[in-house]
């Protein structure tokens, strides 16, 4: 546990010891903005809640986070530190949730900076706080289960842009999965039981609960399930090619 | 103690350490040669538990490095290749991770970076950043991660490559006051290295041992080890060197006016020839001894086996 605490501070500061985390910080807030005010219409709704706000969070994550997640891995195989780190004693285990669980504090940061919203909900309107948390709540596990398919495709190769392709590649197919365009064009020939897989694996059929403020076991075990599987799949492949 | 017995390790068909096998004990500073692609790199990374072993095994102070990862890694410092570093942080903070990492005691760890950067003398780019610090601090940072915790055993891959002459020479101090009762295992290209601080040579070829003794012993091995040499002033009759006992053989260049004596089986032959010289009344300007030729021993130890492997 303390070696993991360890490799998370140094991976934590080491995202503010460049610009990487405040230019990171800036455009999410930037954007989370423009989504909640521009496209959701957050005045025009006339309601005082964080809908808008929350609604937008896997298209804004689809981009973001792979932008933190491509440098893991493939950095620390680029410039040869990997065997510093490796050699350390560490277990490979301990150095990737440092890694994962480093990158998700920053993405918690983001989220809480985004408070002036909150704010404003609650001076124009009387909005259900508890509802507001739980969806924040919720908004980082998701956040979580795009960050650890990040880190997983920065395992695999020690190209960052291609890390950032990857995950964002993949990450779309996982939200759009539950997208209507997709399940209907599978309602025409697909069996009911092939639409309700796809849909169960889709990152937005699992918030659209969350959004609203309910986070069901069924939608907390699956992004749980998705970081634990995403994050063993990058492990193992360290393990086969740190060395290559 | 280092034990690796049948040590193998292969990328796909490519066997980059073929069945290697030594001991080496402590006080023992050896120094790891071969050329590029030898398989000194992989053994080290394997040595440190980086590398899985294909086949064979190594034991350090009797754990198994697969079976007791951790263990080990903790008994070892480590400079890998290019002495690689996070370019983002400071000296000090990066030693400081370093010496978290290693689970020095927090009252400790200060007392523990003041001490290595003394050692290596970082004291005066302690707060650059590692992006911004020529090679050979970046080395020498390289260098000052691997002590920090005082470990029995030290594996250095390529310390002094891209240190200007001065640094070198203060690397090689640095490795030659440690301790009597540590393990050093140094690679390098520089063979004069090998003599200035080793106590003993392990050259690797094609992932195969080749050699596996003393520097002296190496130096035996050259034709110039015991070999004479002396200047003439002038042309004169000198085969009557070749009569004398323990004379194997003669290479005179005519440029130089020197003439090399060779000695039967690298025996000791300053006396006779000195003594030879005086009674003949040569027109010597010049006596002096030679050193044996690392240069050709190594090209020699390397490649004739290669010439062998090809035949059979």
């Amino acid at each position: 546990m303390n070696e993991t605490f360890i490799i998370m501070r140094r991976e934590f500061s080491s995202f503010f010891a460049t610009p990487v985390a405040y230019i990171f910080i800036a455009i999410f807030l930037v954007m989370s903005g423009v989504f909640t005010f521009l496209i959701g219409d957050f005045y025009a709704r006339g309601q005082a809640d964080l809908l808008s706000f929350f609604n937008f969070h896997p298209w804004l994550y689809l981009f973001l986070v792979p932008a933190i997640s491509m440098r893991t891995w493939s950095e620390e195989r680029k410039s040869g530190t990997i065997e510093l780190l490796m050699t350390l004693p560490f277990t490979t285990l301990q150095i990737m949730l440092g890694k994962f669980f480093a990158a998700w504090l920053v993405l918690g940061t983001c989220l809480l900076l985004t408070f002036p919203l909150w704010i404003s909900v609650n001076y124009l309107g009387d909005p259900d706080n508890g509802i507001i948390l739980s969806a924040y709540m919720g908004s980082w596990l998701m956040s979580g289960a795009f960050l650890a398919l990040g880190i997983c495709m920065s395992a695999l190769t020690k190209n960052q842009i291609i890390a950032f392709m990857l995950a964002i590649v993949i990450s779309f197919l996982f939200v759009l999965a539950g997208s209507p365009v997709v399940l209907d064009t599978l309602q025409h020939w697909a069996p009911n039981l092939v639409i309700d897989t796809v849909a169960s694996l889709s990152f937005l059929t699992h918030f659209q609960d969350i959004s609203k403020g309910v986070i069901t076991l069924n939608d907390a075990l699956f992004y749980l399930i998705f970081i634990v599987v995403c994050l063993y799949a990058g492990y193992v492949i360290i393990e086969q090619k740190k060395a290559n | 103690m280092i034990l690796v017995e049948n040590l193998t390790r292969k990328f796909g068909h490519h066997t980059a350490v073929n069945n290697l096998s030594f001991e080496i004990k402590s006080g023992d500073i050896v120094g790891f040669l071969g050329p590029n692609g030898a398989g000194k790199s992989t053994t080290m990374k394997m040595l440190t538990g980086f590398l899985p072993i294909s086949s064979g095994s190594i034991s350090i102070d009797g754990l198994d490095v697969d079976k007791n990862a951790i263990k080990v890694k903790h008994k070892i410092g480590y400079l890998p290749e290019g002495a690689p570093a996070y370019p983002d942080m400071t000296v000090y903070q990066f030693l400081h991770f370093i010496a978290a990492a290693r689970k020095i005691p927090r009252k400790e760890r200060a007392l523990a970076i003041d001490s290595v950067v003394e050692k290596v003398a970082l004291a005066s780019v302690l707060n650059k950043s590692i992006e911004n610090l020529s090679k050979g601090f970046k080395r020498r940072v390289g260098i000052a991660q691997a002590l920090i915790h005082d470990p029995d055993i030290l594996i250095l891959d390529e310390p002094t490559d891209g240190l200007d002459p001065n640094q070198k020479h203060q690397v090689r101090k640095l490795i030659s006051a440690l301790a009597e009762t540590k393990i050093v295992i140094v690679s390098t290209h520089i063979l004069e290295e090998v003599t200035a601080v080793c106590n003993r040579v392990i050259i690797i070829a094609d992932g195969e041992k080749r050699f596996d003794d003393t520097p002296l012993a190496l130096q035996q091995r050259s034709k110039y080890h015991n070999a004479m040499t002396i200047k003439l002033s002038y042309m004169a009759d000198i085969s009557g060197l070749l009569e004398l006992p323990g004379v194997a053989d003669l290479k005179h260049d005519k440029d130089t006016k020197r003439v090399t004596i060779f000695s039967e089986e690298q025996q000791d032959i300053t006396a006779i020839i000195q003594d030879y010289v005086h009674k003949q009344n040569l027109p010597v300007d010049l006596i002096f001894p030679e050193q044996g030729r690392l240069d050709d021993v190594f090209r020699e130890i390397t490649r004739s086996q290669v010439a062998e492997g090809e035949v059979s």
